[in-house]
């Protein structure tokens, strides 16, 4: 076990996820993992593989098949003193819990007077891309990042997968914690002994002078795809990975602006009342004297994610994003 | 009994309650104020606890009544009464250890008394100085809890949490008739089945869920459903102070030893309305309302310590002279509980520092300074 944290290894970001929870695991007893099918199979795709054999089954739960439960139980075991990790087996089925989310784990700590704490880290694989039925590709981050009192973040690569899952585990406050399941297989190289980046942070992940992309999770990789196809036409652009949700972090974000004088928000989850539209009108409040065109945002359409047979065209790719650029420089 | 009755909802089913009185109810005293025998429960206290409970009836009552006339007096927003349900909260209450952990609806004023939990608590989410406020773990007693059926999962998590760290105490979660047609409620009988967890899920059948009645929630009676999730559930007279507190007690102490949770249906009447801003005229019978006046889990108390001598006139006045006191002391501290600052509603949001609480709470404040002294 212990020679997991030693040395410089290639992963892909589910393994970081492992990783990071088997650290967790080991270093405080009060840690749980919570959810379905996360023991023997070790999660549909396999996050906690291995961890329940080495951790034993009152550690590593599979629960019943009831998301509300898996969340409210969480709610008692964490008044009780314990840090429960609950796994949301897809995007699509968190709505049963919630209500114990944004009415429960949400508001608890502010109910008690902040007399008590809700060490709760709620993961959701999340988005589309790989091809699945429908309830499997949603991106719901927006109705979590609404409520107060939660705190949310999307890793967009193993390395950040690693750190900020033991970064969310030891937060005091409820994380619900956001993995793009098209990249659980990216891979990248892991130093365990390295200084984590803080978690609340956003992340200037390419730089560049003409326009700045601002993304996270699955599409800061597409982003970059962009950024590094619009270099060889000519146009710079820097990258931008927000990690964190709620609070979001937008210094980074506007000093990239007031260098640019052009933003692009790109999600995977509708336009409409999505993470862009936040990032769009406070960089419209803070940069507008700075700004060469409008905050333009690249996104789904406000329908249902599709049969999958046609999420390609659905989902924001390279080319809506490098069409989104142009447009910007057409002002 | 089930079989017979027409479609749900049907005229003639209002008459036959789904939870009538019948053979299946624990009782250890009757609604004349005599014991009687019961094969698996039993109850045997010294006259100073017979006492108690009655004191503990009478003054829960009148911290219920100051609720309301505190909510009439303008000095609380709402109020839910839990006229009736004194037999069913104390005992309930007074079955619990200090080690023990009571997770309550919004009702649960009387069980809040038996933890020792300050009546002045209670008022502040009515008053809406706060919403909830006080710390769970100092009296082991959670925050009242609105969303009907949420806390019976937060009760499971605690149990499970309680039996991890092997500790000698047991959960009990409050709920009512209505609430089990909540998911929550369904998957804590889950949650709580399949871990064994020590927790005793105390439901307060008081016959309607706002306008409800039991007809609209379940056609089978409540506490059967516990063998469909693999654990007893019992019926208990919900008046009767005595047999809730037996029953709760062997029900807790049964959890507590390792076997498991627990169904207990205290079967009982809410005499008056649900809260302060409803109106049982509109739907139901005022003769149902007379039947279960005479069932009154305060007026049999007394009777019984009449009849047995346990108790004389001096000390039935002493318990009024108190509940005087209790009642004058909460109106006087909850008139001078004081309206929070506006920028308290930032504060406690989040355990560590938050960006946009700090930047809002800096703006508003600001603007909410800005009017100082201009009224
Ligand atoms: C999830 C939810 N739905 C609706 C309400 C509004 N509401 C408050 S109390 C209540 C009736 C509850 O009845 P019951 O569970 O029998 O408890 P009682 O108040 O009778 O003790 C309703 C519908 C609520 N608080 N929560």
């Amino acid at each position: 076990m212990s020679d997991s944290t030693s040395k410089t290894q290639q992963i892909s970001l589910g393994k970081g996820l492992n990783l990071g929870l088997r650290r967790a695991l080991e270093d405080d007893p009060k840690v749980l993992l919570m959810g379905e099918d996360i023991g023997k199979l070790g999660g549909v795709f396999r996050v906690t593989d291995g961890l329940q054999k080495d951790f034993g089954d009152s550690r590593v739960i599979d629960t019943p098949l009831a998301e509300s439960g898996i969340v409210g139980t969480a709610v008692g075991l964490a008044l009780s003193g314990y840090r429960p990790v609950v796994e949301i087996q897809f995007d699509g089925f968190v709505y049963p819990a919630f209500d114990q989310i944004v009415t429960q784990v949400a508001k608890m700590r502010a109910r008690a007077l902040g007399k008590v704490s809700m060490p709760i880290v709620i993961r959701i694989p999340f988005g589309g891309g790989i091809g699945a039925v429908e309830h499997h590709s949603e991106s719901p981050e927006a109705y979590f990042a609404m409520t107060a009192g939660l705190r949310v973040v999307a890793a967009s690569n193993p390395v950040d997968a690693y750190w900020m899952i033991q970064q969310a585990i030891a937060s005091d406050d409820p994380v619900v914690f956001f993995e793009p399941k098209r990249r659980y297989w990216d891979k990248a190289e892991l130093d365990p002994t390295a200084t984590p980046y803080p978690l609340y942070a956003s992340r200037v992940v390419r730089e560049g002078t003409d326009a700045t992309l601002v993304a996270y999770g699955p599409m800061v990789k597409t982003c970059l795809e962009a950024a590094a196809a619009a270099a060889e036409e000519g146009r710079s652009l820097e990258v931008i990975d927000l990690r964190t949700l709620s609070p979001l972090d937008l210094e980074p974000v506007y000093a990239s602006v007031r260098k640019t004088g052009r933003l692009i928000t790109v999600h995977e989850a509708s336009v409409f009342m999505g993470m862009g539209a936040e990032v769009a009108a406070k960089v419209t409040e803070k940069c507008f004297y700075s700004l060469e065109a409008p905050v333009l945002r690249v996104g789904a359409p406000h329908t249902p994610y599709p049969p999958s047979r046609v999420e390609e065209e659905f989902l924001p790719d390279l080319d809506r994003v490098l069409d989104a650029v142009d447009r910007a420089f057409a002002y | 009994m089930v079989t017979s009755r027409k479609g749900a909802g049907g005229k003639t089913a209002a008459k036959k309650k789904a939870g009538a009185a019948g053979p299946d109810l624990v009782q250890l005293l009757t609604p004349e104020g005599d014991l009687v025998e019961h094969p698996d429960y039993s109850i045997d206290l010294t006259p100073e606890e017979y006492r108690g409970l009655y004191r503990d009836m009478v003054l829960v009552r009148r911290i219920d009544a100051e609720g309301t006339a505190l909510q009439r007096q303008g000095q609380l927003g709402l109020w839910a009464p839990l006229l009736g349900q004194e037999a069913a909260q104390v005992g309930s209450g007074r079955a619990q250890t200090a080690e023990d952990f009571a997770f309550p609806t919004y009702r649960e004023h009387g069980v809040a008394w038996c933890r020792d939990v300050d009546p002045v608590n209670l008022l502040g989410m009515f008053r809406g100085v706060n919403n909830g406020g006080w710390d769970p773990n100092e009296k082991n007693f959670a925050l009242y809890t609105i969303v009907i059926g949420s806390q019976t999962l937060h009760a499971t998590g605690y149990a499970m949490g309680m039996q991890r760290d092997g500790r000698e105490a047991a959960v009990i979660a409050y709920f009512g008739d209505g609430a089990s047609s909540q998911g929550d409620v369904n998957e804590a009988f889950v949650f709580a089945s399949v871990n064994n967890a020590p927790v005793v899920f105390f439901c307060q059948n008081n016959q309607w869920a706002i306008s409800e009645p039991n007809e609209r929630q379940f056609r089978v009676p409540l506490y059967q459903r516990a063998a469909g999730f693999g654990f007893p559930g019992v019926r208990v007279d919900g008046n009767d102070v005595l047999a809730c507190l037996a029953v709760t007690k062997a029900a807790l102490e049964r959890a507590r030893t390792g076997n498991g949770p627990m169904l207990v249906e205290a079967f009982t009447y809410r005499m008056g309305a649900h809260t302060t801003s409803d109106d049982p005229t509109r739907y139901r019978d005022s003769d149902e309302l007379e039947e279960w006046k005479a069932k009154d889990p305060i007026l049999r108390m007394r009777a019984f310590l009449e009849k047995n001598k346990y108790a004389d006139e001096a000390f039935f006045k002493d318990v009024d002279t108190e509940a005087d006191t209790v009642a004058a002391d909460i109106r006087e501290r909850c008139v001078s509980m004081p309206d929070p600052k506006p920028i308290s509603i930032f504060d406690h949001v989040y355990a560590e520092p938050h960006p946009l609480m700090d930047e809002e709470r800096a703006e508003y404040g600001a603007y909410w300074e800005s009017f100082e002294g201009a009224h």
